[in-house]
């Protein structure tokens, strides 16, 4: 387990797919914090760039037994002890856990655009920029100042936000606190979620939200057979979404 | 006209035709230069690659040739380490293949690679716990050593070795070659390990994981096995390629013999732990990650590349490299050594697109992987590359020590 359990913090996400109307308001809230680039044929979902994931799940059923989910997925974080699957293969140090956190990392500017890091995630959290980034008259203007933008050839993913965890950083310090309050940071996505399915925080604190909900009996992890140990929790009552959760024989 | 730069006492084709080859060599060069060109002025969007598939047809290739050219570290290993003196015959042309094979992988990783420019990168931030890191430190590594195993041939250009320096230079080389092929074999088991490894570690891909011994998965010395058991068999098909195209007997049959002979050995050995390894991530590693052998192989990449690499194209030359009377008919040896060699192409194949064309959610599909002319292209030029710098070695350099010997001019 990742994160410095002394320092007591390690960031986390629950997703609970049952209040999920999958509007996608997470996803554009993403979209437009990172300054994700898109194109105008995003057809090819194979070379679009997705952040965060929505998912439309089905229990296989037809109609009156059909049921229909939707399950966001940012990337997952994984709290792989001693690494990740992307950052232990990355040849460049172009991804790290960052171990105060458990936050895993993305330098644009150091990564070579090799795609092993995409070939190692089960999740398909990680994206490559097969195009130069282009944004249409005046979107330009309207991008985030505090995320640089990528460039063509490199892979990037979900940060969970880390530099809005930087500024509410430095919002304590100069109100002379060295601890953040809850909610003080939290991810884009988080924050546009309408229907509050959408829980962050420090799973290190056990009177936090996000711990509790963590600690749910409904409460799953994607593909928890392999060991990737993701710090993104989704909590459902239905059997059929959490048995879609994992492979089972 | 080149009569001059042409060893004493052999015959060669004419200028004229020679030139003629080269033009078809320098045709598909072309073709891939292009697509090369391409890919790296308007990017990776050129290819079909995309985020499910990070890894393709350039990736499939780099691997293939480097485990074929695992000959020329395999072969000088056998001459100079262990001391097979009827193998000198044949070590001049496994370094040439060996060193068209690493070079020629290096040119198609600089295209694989979305920001080649900071290909450096690998060396001045390296993470040592990337198997990829290794790679390319060995392939560097060894790189280097097949050019200064490959520099003696060239000094001993007829015009060259009038230059005494040159001559004593390449003398020299030849007489500490013993320290370079030992070097080769370390660097080059350690990078073709790597290259299994990279698989390997991938714990997150059922299809690829494999436990293993200390910081090394099982593919880490598969891959190993694998490249030292097909190396030998392409350094094989080239030998006989050349003296089909040349009519000549270029080396002893003793050579190519022995070469046969162990590596059919090899291939059997890599085998035996290969049918152990599937076995055992069949039911043992997969079902753990909750998944079944038979998911694994969904169309188009069902059962049968499994049946091909391991039936067909493995026990099958295994077969014929072990029988005495088989091995030693040409036409026998060579569908043996065609297979090996097919054999090992199909389990880089499967290690680097069916892995990633199977889908690890289970509300995930599985993908299709199909390749655009600006992989193809880049990739036959990597074979036109190979034919360029043989043809150009055999017309030039003494790549062939007995050829004189073999046949007398009358």
């Amino acid at each position: 387990m990742s994160g410095n359990k002394a320092n007591g913090i390690r960031y986390g996400m629950v997703i609970d797919v049952d209040k999920c109307t999958g509007c996608m308001a997470c996803s554009v809230a993403c979209q437009q914090e990172n300054n994700v680039s898109f194109r105008e044929d995003e057809t090819n979902k194979l070379r679009s760039i997705t952040w965060l994931e929505v998912y439309s799940l089905d229990n296989g059923k037809s109609y009156p037994e059909h049921r229909q989910a939707y399950l966001p997925r940012p990337c997952l974080h994984c709290d792989t002890p001693p690494y990740p699957p992307c950052t232990f293969v990355c040849p460049v140090n172009a991804t790290q856990r960052d171990e105060e956190t458990g936050l895993v990392n993305h330098i644009p500017v150091r990564c070579i655009g090799c795609r092993y890091c995409i070939s190692a995630c089960s999740y398909h959290a990680r994206y490559f920029n097969w195009w130069d980034p282009k944004w249409p008259k005046p979107m330009e203007e309207m991008l985030t100042p505090d995320v640089s933008t990528r460039m063509r050839g490199v892979v990037e993913k979900c940060t969970m936000c880390v530099h809005r965890l930087q500024l509410a950083k430095e919002k304590a310090f100069i109100e002379g606190r060295r601890e953040l309050h809850e909610g003080e940071y939290v991810p884009a996505c988080v924050e546009a979620c309408p229907a509050k399915a959408m829980t962050f925080g420090n799973l290190f604190d056990s009177h936090s939200e996000v711990a509790k909900l963590a600690k749910s009996p409904h409460a799953f992890r994607l593909l928890e057979r392999l060991g990737t140990e993701p710090k993104v929790y989704y909590l459902s009552t239905q059997d059929w979404i959490r048995k879609l959760s994992d492979n089972v024989i | 006209m080149d009569s001059a730069l042409i060893p004493e006492g052999v015959k060669r084709c004419s200028f004229r035709s020679f030139c003629l080859w080269l033009l078809v060599i320098f045709a598909v060069i072309g073709w891939g230069v292009l697509g090369g060109f391409l890919v790296l002025w308007k990017g990776l969007n050129q290819t079909g690659l995309n985020d499910s598939f990070g890894f393709g047809l350039y990736i499939t290739a780099d691997l293939a040739v480097i485990a074929l050219g695992a000959g020329a570290f395999f072969t000088g290993f056998l001459t100079y380490v262990i001391g097979k003196k009827e193998l000198k015959d044949i070590i001049s042309l496994a370094v040439v293949v060996g060193f068209i094979c690493y070079t020629g992988a290096q040119v198609v990783l600089l295209l694989e690679i979305g920001q080649p420019i900071r290909g450096w990168f690998s060396f001045w931030h390296p993470n040592v716990h990337s198997m990829l890191t290794e790679v390319i430190f060995c392939i560097t590594c060894y790189t280097i050593v097949l050019t200064i195993e490959y520099l003696p041939l060239i000094l001993e250009n007829r015009q060259l070795d009038k230059v005494p320096e040159f001559h004593f230079f390449s003398h020299n080389l030849h007489e500490i070659m013993v320290v370079f092929a030992a070097t080769g074999t370390f660097l080059s088991f350690f990078h073709q390990g790597s290259l299994g490894g990279l698989y390997g570690v991938m714990f997150a891909r059922p299809f690829a994981f494999r436990e293993g011994f200390f910081i090394w998965p099982w593919t880490f010395f598969l891959f190993v096995a694998s490249a030292i058991a097909s190396g030998p068999a392409l350094t094989i098909l080239v030998c006989m390629m050349l003296q089909g195209i040349t009519r000549k007997q270029l080396v002893k049959r003793e050579a190519i013999s022995l070469l046969a002979k162990v590596t059919g050995y090899l291939l059997a050995f890599y085998l035996v732990f290969k049918f152990l390894d599937t076995w055992w991530w069949a039911t043992s590693t997969a079902p753990a990650m909750g998944i079944s052998f038979s998911e694994f192989y969904q169309a188009p990449y069902g059962i049968w590349l499994l049946i091909a690499e391991l039936g067909v194209c493995g026990i099958l030359p295994a077969i014929i490299l072990l029988t005495p009377r088989a091995r030693e008919d040409d036409v026998w040896l060579i569908i043996a050594c065609v297979l090996n060699c097919a054999g090992i192409v199909i389990n880089r194949f499967v290690f680097t697109v069916q892995n990633l064309a199977l889908p690890v959610l289970p509300f995930e599909s599985l993908e299709v992987y199909v390749p655009t002319w600006q992989e193809w292209a880049p990739t036959a030029a990597l074979i036109a590359y190979g034919a360029l710098l043989l043809s150009v070695s055999y017309r030039y350099l003494p790549m062939f020590p007995r050829e004189r010997e073999l046949n007398p001019l009358d």
